[in-house]
């Protein structure tokens, strides 16, 4: 991972602009960081990407005019980690998000509890997802991001994060369902 | 109202999105609609179970560093070329933004530096693990049961220790998040009263245990001692909360 090395030192950034940087943007550094980890999948890229996605807010911190930080980085993170899928691995972003899913029974609490009551499964199962409905689960449940905060990052219309939710949940769920059984077997 | 259109509603009713009518709405259907009922409880189970998980990945410390050290030399580049009055003109302005910023944003009382979390953060958490069933993921009033069950959940491991003899007695232990962190969570009960105290690894070095804090009739003390740091709060008179902030501080 070359691109954080480019534009290195974001020297338009004076010092009570810095001030203002650490106040506003630094505090949600875990956030970011948090988000590329599930869109790469990998803890070493997401550093490289994560810093590299600080220096690009850094550059347009100017252009910040107030209003909510958090969602504003994110959304920053969120484009550095699709141009780097892009130009790395553009089969994962070929996957596709308007794909019709059978209205499937629903998954019993209990089922899904003992499914999902472990750690390295949930991580796969989430994992198995595309990017794009891995995001708006990690906005939602990890971040605790409203609509509107969600539709601001991933660029989806607001109208459209609920049914996106809807379908990524339905995913999840069986993506746990599915892979409990062999899981299990194994563990045995 | 269609179960189909529900299964969408759903998800909004579940995430607090709806306007009040459409929620209304939606309750009354779900009396009638089993298969509604059930979609919700694998949707809240979902939902627990996610947040639970400590899958929330934190920040490592090599990369807080490599973007300190970016903004420190972009920064530093640029304060040698400025004149004095601008200094000044930055005084005024890290004074508004300081001020402004205590208003919309207080932090956790500290006399060093903010706590990484906030006064309404903490007073959330705490009113959140009293409502039904959120007390406690683990509930014991032995520590070396308690102790254990964090393992492998938190990239550290809190210091557990049960006080029944001062009249502090553990009753179980969470995972919570605080401030977008996961936090260990330790429930001691004082007569009928809960009192939750929140640990977090710092890198900050120890403090005194701090006066306390206040906020919507919940009261706090917190301190930071040996990489620790912790926030105790509760409903309780602050002399109990001081005592039992001694005991964790020996």
């Amino acid at each position: 991972m070359s691109g954080s090395d480019q534009g290195r030192g974001p020297d338009v950034l004076e010092v009570q602009d810095r001030a203002r940087f650490e106040q506003l943007v630094l505090p949600h550094l875990d956030a970011a960081f948090n988000l590329a980890r599930w869109l790469l999948r990998n803890r070493a890229d997401s550093e490289d990407v994560a810093q590299e996605a600080m220096l690009r807010a850094c550059r347009f911190f100017r252009g910040f005019h107030g209003g909510d930080a958090r969602a504003w980085l994110l959304q920053i993170v969120r484009n550095t980690c699709y141009t780097w899928l892009e130009k790395n691995r553009p089969v994962e972003l070929m996957s596709e998000f308007d794909e019709e899913l059978h209205q499937q029974p629903s998954v019993s609490p209990e089922a899904l509890a003992i499914a999902g009551d472990n750690r390295e499964r949930l991580t796969r199962a989430l994992e198995t997802l595309p990017p794009r409905f891995r995001e708006v689960l990690v906005l939602r449940e990890f971040e605790g991001c409203s609509y509107k905060e969600i539709a601001a990052i991933t660029a989806i219309p607001i109208g459209t994060v609920m049914s996106a939710l809807a379908r990524a949940r339905q995913r999840l769920q069986s993506a746990l369902t599915h892979s409990a059984p062999q899981e299990a077997s194994r563990e045995l | 109202m269609s179960c189909d259109s529900t299964r969408t509603v759903l998800h909004g009713y579940l995430d607090g999105e709806l306007d009040a009518t459409r929620a209304a709405e939606f309750e009354r259907h779900l009396e009638n609609c089993r298969e509604c009922a059930v979609a919700l409880g694998t949707e809240e189970s979902l939902r627990s179970m996610l947040q639970r998980s400590g899958l929330y990945e934190t920040a490592p410390v090599s990369l807080r560093k490599k973007v300190r050290a970016d903004l420190g030399a972009a920064a530093s580049s640029v304060a040698l070329r400025i004149p004095a009055w601008r200094w000044l003109a930055l005084a005024a302005a890290l004074l508004v933004v300081a001020s402004v910023s205590w208003y919309a944003w207080p932090r956790v009382q500290n006399s060093a530096s903010s706590a990484p979390f906030t006064a309404a953060e903490l007073v959330d958490a705490h009113v959140r693990s009293l409502q039904p069933g959120h007390l406690t993921d683990v509930a014991s009033t032995d520590q070396h049961t308690v102790k254990p069950w964090f393992n492998g959940k938190l990239a550290f491991v809190p210091p557990v220790k049960d006080f029944t003899d001062e009249g502090f007695v553990l009753i179980g232990g969470r995972l919570d998040v605080l401030g977008g962190q996961n936090v260990a969570a330790l429930v001691y009960a004082r007569r009928k009263h809960v009192i939750n105290v929140f640990v977090l690894p710092t890198k900050e070095p120890d403090t005194p245990i701090h006066p306390p804090g206040l906020r919507q009739g919940y009261q706090w003390r917190h301190w930071r001692r040996q990489g620790m740091e912790y926030c105790a709060i509760s409903d309780v008179a602050d002399s109990d909360l001081y005592e039992l902030a001694q005991l964790l501080y020996q």
